[in-house]
């Protein structure tokens, strides 16, 4: 478990825009764990919680940025929205939520989705329990860095 | 310091997680005519439904009090705010002293003064007692049918619960149209079709006259146009306001809601409020006004709870905006969605029946000042910042309405501005 | 007739098991080979347009894909290969002349592979390179005929002024490559990874992007016969410059960039109009004979207040050895000598595979020359032309160069897998290209990490094997050919490299 501060640092000059984030946050966040049977054995497909921006030859990928003054936090009628108080990440308890979609309303970035299975949504947790988050370990032109500080 | 926090749902809560994050010592007390632990009264048309549980409802963990060394007084009401002497009265006479006070009372329905508005099975439908009320008469009464007066946000959500539960509704409203004060014409005739595609009767330009006994409970409703409408239940939502009954004469500013500065505080400097009782800044429309939205609430009542205990934050202003689901087709709207004409505003619109889906953005001046989503709601949230900063789109319109418009249109420095915070570049 | 269209040289083989379809290849290629068919929500490959770069096979997360030869051969013939008959092929089709990317890639003789290092064993024992100092610091310019030391109450000083002297923590540098012809970012790259390492990389007939300006210090602008990019900042912010009279890959003839490289940056850096082809002169042509090189030699020196070493780069040519000569005594402070196997962006085929001398050869035949004639001290002399690893580099010291030039090795350190479509500017690795949206998958910061880390393996292998002869300092090195052995060599070969056959001793 992460006892740092954690963010993910974007650097669109180096994005080549090919989605490979985007594949392993899906496989991170499947049932099975596993590449080619998230993508073809599980119905309903994970979705990934990172997604691209391409504009011609500008591309970056986004997730959630785990604002300091988060309005995702304000918004959430349930409660499901929380802020993890060891590692500063908002992080959501999927059991809570019924699908309101205040937070995708108020999320200035855009980032949180609605989920495959109707009302729950879905959003970047920093892949807590991982050494670095696998958008990051696997970006192959080193556009997304992870920086921690302690706290 | 004593804190006296009359209120108990999110302002309220929201101010006691930032009292305590700059004071864990001074006293807290929280009184509530509501006697329910703090809930999230936006769910109560899901709790009638029986989409969430009991266990949901709550706001909080159970032991919120408890680690925020609350003293929660609950199911008891205020009366009176005396300002001067720096005391609350309750129903019962007992009187509480504070040092800083935030009301957070939220708003009250408002209930006309219909002939047989008093008979058993006319509701108002804001607190989960509501809700309570509602079960109790359908485990004794079959109700078949119910009339919703009102088709505003709470009308529709009580016609979505009561509908789960079998019972066939007719939403009668005063104005031209559903959702007048949140949607434009467009959207509130795309919701009646997808209403009325359900089963559910939507009546307008018409109101309720009087509520026809059936013994001591509701047989029926009569229009204002004579129409009569058998039914066993009557919801009256035609709206809520300010709950300022208890600072009448107390000396409190108060024009629509209670008047506050930018820092949450009343005309009195020890005395606060936060959340639908307040009128605040509103960014869009520029002046002050209730805007009775969760967030806000939220918000406000952080930016209250951190002044109370010795901070200076200020709340910013926000705007309308509203997520409201119709029959498992999602809706987003903000800002100024109802533009008058001839005023300079200029209108994006794309609409498409067979979906369906309608996206509307409004522009003044280059800057958007209004949106509406019908369906493909994903990444709205972009556009409050649109709102917010005032940000001149005059480079990027034409592909505001597109589904790909993301921030890599927005200009880079501006970008790079919102997300850069400690370390975050891009 | 029935046309013959030129069999594709790949065949994309894909795992079908394996292919989740994320479309990574798909975006991934710049030559459109994958494209994705959302009806059967399947990715399919058109092996035609396929160049063998691997970029597909590098991203693909679940290892699908692999790039083979087509197996479809024409009947085996030595002198007909199958590349021979292609050519004409083409050439039947199209007329015109091929072009072609990278190096001579048809193996005329690679010395290096038939020579062999010594290495000490019972008298003269070897030096242990993990734990003793080893000296690769080399310098670059010319050395002084003989030094005057004074003494005085302190001790010794030298009274000599030492010309201009370009300082090599390793004698590595990086060789020509143009702007234009490669990234901004592969440039940049080259640039950090020398500053790091404490050695130079060199412009290219590019001219200098403002960008580089601050890498000035370990930079080495040269002036090609295009002058392309050349005014007086750039002169004055480089550390040494070269004169290009010519380059391994095309000796002969002028540099060559084609229009679709020409981008808004390159026309702004090379002074030239967007999209025209930046084909520079065969000859400079202001340099007709020896003297015009060193009035031209002069002219730069005075320019650059003669604080800057200023060097002539030729290529390697049967006439080599007379015509270094003549750039010494010239007054040029170092010589860089391009070998056969030198690459390029852009180059006719023809050219590139026939004309021009092993480097091997010509740094052997160099060095002999001007020790001959007593002046070898006055230049440098930098070698280059298809340098593999630490070995080809010690070996090329021991034949007598100061220091070598690589290019296509640093190339392949950024991800080049010499598939030699250079010229076509859609270089997937981000590399030869000036795409945009190519460009950025070279990042400057990995790339000059890599650069660092080859440098510093090399370097250190360097040492290894000079422990391995008991020598501890590179000038130790430079022309001790007694460490050298051919094997597989003919007689005319060893005597032109100067070294004895595998087997005979001192």
């Amino acid at each position: 478990m992460v006892m740092k501060k954690r963010k993910i640092v974007i650097n669109e000059d180096v994005c080549m825009g090919c989605r490979l984030c985007e594949v392993h946050c899906l496989v991170k966040h499947s049932k099975s764990k596993k590449i080619i049977k998230a993508f073809k054995g599980e119905y309903p497909r994970a979705l990934p919680m990172i997604l691209v921006e391409e504009k011609g030859h500008l591309s970056f990928a986004l997730q959630c940025r785990h604002c300091e003054d988060a309005p995702c936090l304000s918004s959430c009628i349930t409660g499901a929205l929380y802020r993890d108080p060891n590692s500063g990440a908002i992080l959501y308890d999927e059991k809570k939520c019924v699908g309101c979609w205040m937070c995708i309303m108020v999320c200035p970035f855009g980032v949180i989705k609605r989920g495959s299975e109707k009302k729950i949504v879905s959003k970047c947790d920093l892949c807590l329990d991982e050494n670095v988050p696998v958008c990051v370990k696997n970006c192959p032109n080193e556009a997304l860095i992870c920086v921690e500080e302690k706290l | 310091m004593k804190y006296l926090i009359i209120g108990n749902s999110v302002a309220a809560v929201a101010a006691v997680e930032a009292i305590r994050e700059k004071d864990g010592k001074g006293d807290i007390t929280l009184i509530s005519d509501e006697p329910q632990f703090v809930y999230s009264r936006p769910l109560i048309s899901y709790l009638l439904a029986g989409n969430v549980k009991v266990e949901q409802m709550y706001y909080r963990g159970k032991n919120f009090y408890e680690n925020n060394k609350v003293r929660a007084v609950l199911g008891k009401r205020v009366t009176s705010v005396d300002a001067a002497n720096r005391k609350v009265v309750l129903e019962d006479g007992e009187e509480f002293l504070f040092e800083k006070l935030l009301i957070a009372t939220g708003g009250k329905p408002i209930v006309p003064k219909t002939k047989g508005s008093d008979l058993n099975g006319v509701f108002t439908f804001t607190k989960w007692d509501d809700v309570e009320k509602i079960k109790k008469l359908l485990l004794g009464t079959e109700v078949k049918r119910a009339v919703i007066v009102g088709g505003g946000l709470i009308g529709l959500k009580a016609a979505e619960g009561l509908t789960a539960l079998g019972i066939k509704i007719t939403i009668v409203e005063l104005s031209d149209r559903i959702m007048s004060s949140t949607f434009d014409g467009t959207t509130s005739e795309m919701m009646k079709k997808i209403l009325e595609k359900r089963g559910v009767e939507v009546v307008t330009k018409n109101t309720a006259d009087e509520i026809i006994a059936n013994g001591s409970k509701v047989g029926g409703v009569v229009l204002r146009d004579g129409t009569r409408i058998n039914c066993e239940m009557v919801v009256f939502a035609i709206g809520v306001s300010p709950n300022i009954e208890m600072v009448k004469n107390s000396g409190i500013k108060v024009n629509r809601g209670i008047h506050v500065d930018e820092y949450m505080r009343t005309n009195f400097p020890d005395i606060y409020a936060a959340g639908d009782v307040v009128e605040a800044y509103d960014l869009v429309l520029r002046d002050n006004r209730p805007i009775a939205i969760w967030p806000n609430a939220s918000i406000q009542g952080a930016v209250a709870g951190h002044n109370m205990a010795g901070g200076t934050k200020k709340y910013v202003g926000s705007f309308a905006m509203n997520s409201i689901e119709i029959c498992d087709i999602p809706t987003i709207s903000m800002g100024l969605t109802d533009p008058p004409a001839g005023k300079g505003y200029e209108v994006l619109q794309q609409l498409d029946e067979e979906k369906p889906t309608y996206r509307k953005i409004i522009l003044k001046d280059n800057v958007v000042v209004g949106a509406i989503f019908v369906n493909d709601i994903d990444r709205a949230g972009i556009f409050t910042s649109l709102i917010k900063d005032k940000i001149d789109t005059s480079s990027f319109k034409d592909v505001l309405l597109k589904e790909e418009f993301g921030l890599a249109w927005f200009p880079k420095e501006y970008r790079k501005h919102l997300v850069v915070g400690p370390g975050i570049e891009i | 007739m029935v046309k013959r269209p030129v069999p594709n040289e790949f065949i994309i083989e894909r795992d079908e098991k394996k292919c989740i379809a994320c479309q990574a290849c798909v975006r991934a290629c710049s030559y459109d080979v994958h494209t994705y068919d959302p009806e059967t929500d399947t990715v399919e490959s058109d092996d035609s347009k396929c160049v063998g770069c691997h970029f597909c096979e590098a991203l693909c997360p679940t290892k699908a894909l692999r790039t083979v030869r087509n197996p479809s051969a024409y009947k085996e013939n030595a002198n007909w290969t199958a590349e021979v008959i292609n050519d004409i092929v083409k050439q039947a089709e199209q007329g015109g002349v091929i072009l072609t990317g990278m190096g001579c890639d048809k193996g005329q003789r690679n010395y290096f592979d038939h020579m062999v290092l010594n290495a000490s064993q019972v008298t003269n024992p070897s030096i242990d390179a993990l734990r003793e100092p080893m000296e690769l610091r080399t310098y670059i310019g010319t050395k002084p005929d003989c030094i005057e030391i004074d003494y005085n109450e302190n001790g010794p000083v030298l009274k000599t002024k030492i010309p201009p002297q370009l300082e090599l923590q390793t004698p590595i540098l990086f060789s020509a490559m143009s702007y234009g012809s490669i990234s901004l970012n592969a440039s940049i790259a080259l640039a950090r990874a020398s500053a790091e390492i404490g050695t130079f990389w060199n412009t290219g007939e590019g001219g200098l992007h403002k960008a580089l300006y601050k890498y000035g210090k370990n930079t080495i602008a040269q002036v090609a016969s295009g002058r392309f990019g050349v005014h007086a900042e750039y002169l004055k912010s480089a550390a040494a410059i070269e004169i290009k009279i010519g380059q391994g890959a095309k000796p002969g003839i002028g540099g060559h960039l084609p229009g679709e490289k020409v981008s808004a940056e390159i026309s702004e850096t090379r002074m030239i109009p967007e999209g025209t082809d930046a084909l520079s002169p065969a000859p400079h042509h202001d340099i007709y004979s020896i003297e015009d090189l060193r009035q031209l030699i002069y002219a730069l020196k005075e320019a650059t207040e003669y604080e800057k070493p200023v060097g002539v780069k030729i290529a390697a040519v049967h006439n080599v050895a007379p015509i270094a000569s003549g750039i010494v005594r010239a007054g040029a402070d170092f010589v860089a000598i391009d070998g056969l196997r030198g690459g390029t962006g852009a180059s006719p085929k023809i050219i590139r595979d026939n004309v021009g001398i092993p480097i091997e050869l010509a740094t052997a035949v160099v060095d002999q020359r001007l020790r001959e004639e007593g002046i070898r001290h006055k230049a440098s002399l930098i070698v280059g032309g298809g340098f593999r690893n630490g070995a080809d580099v010690t070996k090329a010291i021991i034949l007598g160069a100061d220091a070598v030039y690589i290019a296509t090795a640093a190339l392949v350190a950024m991800g080049c897998t010499l598939c030699q479509k250079c010229y076509q500017g859609k270089c997937n690795w981000g590399i030869a290209t000036q795409d945009p949206y190519l460009t950025k998958r070279l990042n400057p910061d990995i790339g000059a990490r890599r650069l660092v880390n080859m440098l510093r393996g090399w370097s250190f292998e360097i040492k290894e094997m000079m422990g391995g002869m008991g020598i501890n300092a590179i000038e130790s090195l430079r022309g001790n050919r007694e460490n050298l052995r051919g094997i597989g060599l003919m007689e005319g070969e060893l005597k032109m490299l100067g070294i004895k056959p595998a087997g005979e001793a001192w």
